[in-house]
């Protein structure tokens, strides 16, 4: 680990599996709170956070589901972006030997499991070029409990009676939450894609994700969907890894994209309660922290 | 109140106890995903005793010392539902009794675990440091070649594992009634 880019890299991890998010951790603790005392659902969220604290002062895997890692990359127009993703390959490799990542990968014709974590697809990056001179690294830690109740929906929908206006996003994402249930480790966060085709609604949804759950969608509509699918949500009573309760979702993120005129998929990206995201900005040169986000 | 379990975990441990009930465990946990439960529902042989014993749906985080000891490090459950199509026929056939997940299961081993005496407990997901507390120690590992570390047959002592009682033995199923009354939810608000 002599390189200061792998040592940035290798730490993004650590914070990442290790840390939960403040703003995670006290939505968790307000929600907390508004369970009835002796109920499940307040013993329930007890225990996450008795985790998350315990997670990050033995620097252990916050869940043993250390998920699939997607970094997001924001780097000067022109600079060469390969030796950094060679880079975190390393740091994905030195993680999973520290115990911060577990052996999360599996060939998927052989049933092997792949100990490293690296192999061509894994982990995944997506990388763009923008005006800037420092460098802007995302990771996102998504287990597979919650991958696997994401879903898509495709307008009208005639069992939800949805139609193709934010009336029928709204019943698609509702009927999202229910179908969940407790099984994508319940209070999740919804990051959710209106249009797009198929496979950019599904990265498009999960990119919001990354969102702290303050932040709000600039488009005044989706700004009040948002914080009304919110509340509905909560009325659902599915609750903590669902055994009822007032706390089913943490957050809710909407965007828009464009679309064609044939299509109309609202992407429902369903993230846990132990919602693993950080960022780093660092010097493009010589990866030298600037500063954390998230 | 809580009702502390203790392995060998027999037919008249876990026949009174219902849904919503706190217990605990201590003894022994063997773990087992997918791989483990394809394996034993298509006649593979158990390499340890299962009758009596609680099969934990989990996938641990390990690291290995230098001597070549194995310490867990996160064992958080991992969703149960994915071991329906298999759950029953391994609860009836080696006589499994606890069953710890999270996420809940479905009709079949609900029935299974009425007609065979076996409870279904649930562990908060994603709370993984919390219940690798109560790992007291790794006791052998079984298809670690096979079945790669994650989805390998790890036998762990574990001494005061906390859970609820998500089905118990008298046909009742703490996920169903949640998804009953958040269906009506539902219907109510998609009708605003």
């Amino acid at each position: 680990m002599t390189d200061l880019w792998t040592s940035t890299l290798l730490e993004l991890i650590h914070r990442s599996s290790c840390d939960l998010p403040a703003d995670i951790e006290s939505e968790l603790r307000r929600r907390q709170e508004l369970e009835p005392a002796g109920s499940q659902a307040r013993a329930t969220l007890a225990t996450m956070l008795e985790n998350a604290s315990l997670a990050r002062s033995r620097q252990a895997p916050i869940c043993q589901d250390t998920g699939t890692l997607t970094f997001y990359w924001h780097v000067p127009a022109g600079a060469d972006v390969l030796p950094r993703l060679s880079q975190a390959r390393v740091a994905v490799a030195e993680a999973t030997r520290r115990g911060w990542l577990r052996r999360n990968t599996i060939d998927s014709l052989s049933g092997r499991s792949i100990d490293s974590n690296v192999a061509e697809g894994s982990p995944v990056f997506h990388v763009e070029q923008e005006a800037r001179t420092d460098t802007l690294v995302w990771l996102l830690q998504k287990g597979g409990g919650c991958e696997n109740m994401s879903r898509q929906y495709s307008l009208p929908d005639a069992r939800l009676n949805a139609g193709r206006d934010l009336a029928g996003v709204r019943a698609c994402v509702l009927d999202a939450a229910w179908q969940a249930q407790g099984h994508g480790c319940a209070p999740g966060v919804l990051g959710v894609c209106i249009g797009a085709d198929r496979a950019e609604g599904y990265a498009a949804a999960k990119r919001q994700l990354l969102r702290p759950l303050a932040d709000v969608a600039p488009e005044p509509e989706l700004a009040a969907l948002e914080s009304r699918l919110l509340v509905d949500a909560n009325e659902l009573g599915i609750g903590p890894m669902g055994l009822s309760g007032r706390t089913t979702l943490l957050g809710v993120k909407l965007t828009a994209r464009p679309r064609v005129p044939a299509s109309f998929f609202v992407t429902v990206a369903y993230m846990c309660w132990a919602c693993r995201r950080r960022g780093v900005r660092a010097q493009t040169a010589d990866g030298r922290v600037v500063e954390w986000h998230g | 109140m809580t009702t502390e379990l203790i392995h060998p975990f027999t037919e008249a441990q876990v026949r009174p106890l219902a849904i919503g009930a706190a217990v605990t465990l201590t003894g022994m946990l063997y773990t087992g995903r997918d791989r483990l439960h394809k394996f034993l529902y298509e006649g593979g042989v158990p390499p340890v005793e299962l009758r009596d014993g609680a099969i934990y749906h989990c996938g641990p985080v390990v690291v290995q010392d230098d001597g070549g000891a194995w310490r867990v490090v996160a064992a958080g459950p991992t969703t149960s539902i994915r071991e329906e199509p298999y759950m029953a026929g391994i609860i009836e056939r080696y006589g499994v009794r606890v069953v710890i997940g999270k996420g809940g299961m479905g009709p079949a081993t609900r029935e299974a675990c009425r007609r065979c005496g076996c409870v279904y407990l649930q562990v908060v997901g994603g709370a993984a440091v919390s219940l690798a507390r109560c790992i007291e120690q790794v006791r052998a590992v079984h298809f670690l070649d096979e079945f790669g570390a994650t989805e390998a047959m790890w036998t762990l002592a574990v001494r005061g594992f906390e859970a609820v009682v998500a089905i118990d033995t008298h046909g009742r199923s703490l996920y169903d009634e949640v998804a009953t009354a958040s269906r009506r939810e539902l219907e109510r608000l998609l009708a605003r």
